[in-house]
């Protein structure tokens, strides 16, 4: 099963962790020097992250860095904003048919 | 629309809610039934051209409307609406799922929570709906035709489309 989005980004430590990587590509034992954590702890957050594509690994030599997708926190975004026109169209019609009841009480 | 109407939309990417304030140039009495009436609410609640169709609703603690959005194509998406609290005229509270046309309901869902005021003939209603996952509302999105992946090239491939032709 895909991860949970709103899963992920849930956590402090994952948001600290993305805030982290828009400003630079780090390598897991970075980030758990960073946040004085064991590699393994620091692991299963990369792997919550990464399940919902919200981080990218690329392969550098011998070392994996992670690198931040702004693209799906903008998906996200986006999404977000069209929920939102989804409800403004229901009212809107909620707002017509309002209207129309009224005028046919006054009648 | 009328642009003096208070419409308010917040996603707490967090806790999982979404809260939602919307003011309505109506009685409360209207309101709420525009709300809490099934051949009200299948009018209003299908954004164009989806449709809403209600098979039956008992608006009680413990009923349940059970009805489907049907999109242009004669898709139906059918969802069980079970009512847990009801504060007439004010408030009700109610756990919705999708279902399949047997009623067969698929869980998790998530739980809504309507509250009503009146103020110098203003109505204002508040929706909170809790623990929308994210699966959920992409098949949500997926019924109103828009896809969780669509990217940003595509959209604005889209829209390019739409200026041109006007």
């Amino acid at each position: 099963m895909k991860q949970d989005i709103f899963q992920a980004i849930a956590d402090p430590t994952r948001r600290a962790i993305l805030t982290l990587l828009t400003i630079q590509a780090l390598t897991p034992n970075v980030m758990a020097e960073k946040f004085d954590m064991s590699r393994q702890a620091v692991s299963k957050h990369i792997k919550v992250l990464h399940e919902c594509d919200l981080i990218k690994p690329e392969q550098s030599g011998r070392e994996i860095y992670y690198h931040f997708n702004a693209k799906k926190l903008q998906e996200l975004d986006n999404w977000i904003a069209q929920l939102r026109r989804n409800w403004e169209t229901q009212f809107n019609q909620l707002d017509h048919l309002l209207t129309t009841i009224k005028e046919q009480t006054t009648k | 629309m009328n642009n003096d109407l208070l419409f308010d939309f917040n996603v707490d990417k967090t806790a999982k809610m979404v809260y939602i304030t919307r003011e309505f140039n109506a009685p409360q009495s209207l309101v709420w039934d525009a709300f809490t009436k099934a051949e009200l609410l299948d009018q209003w609640v299908a954004p164009a051209p989806m449709r809403a169709k209600t098979k039956y609703m008992n608006f009680e603690v413990g009923g349940r409307r059970f009805y489907a959005m049907i999109s242009p194509d004669g898709q139906e998406r059918w969802s069980v609406q079970e009512f847990t609290s009801i504060t007439p005229k004010t408030n009700f509270k109610m756990y919705n799922a999708f279902a399949d046309k047997d009623e067969n309901r698929e869980l998790p869902g998530s739980e809504w929570d309507y509250n009503f005021s009146e103020q110098n003939g203003i109505t204002k209603v508040n929706i909170t709906i809790f623990n929308e996952s994210l699966e959920r509302l992409e098949k949500i999105s997926e019924g109103f035709k828009i896809g969780f992946t669509m990217s940003l090239k595509n959209l604005e491939e889209l829209l390019a489309t739409l200026s041109e032709k006007q």
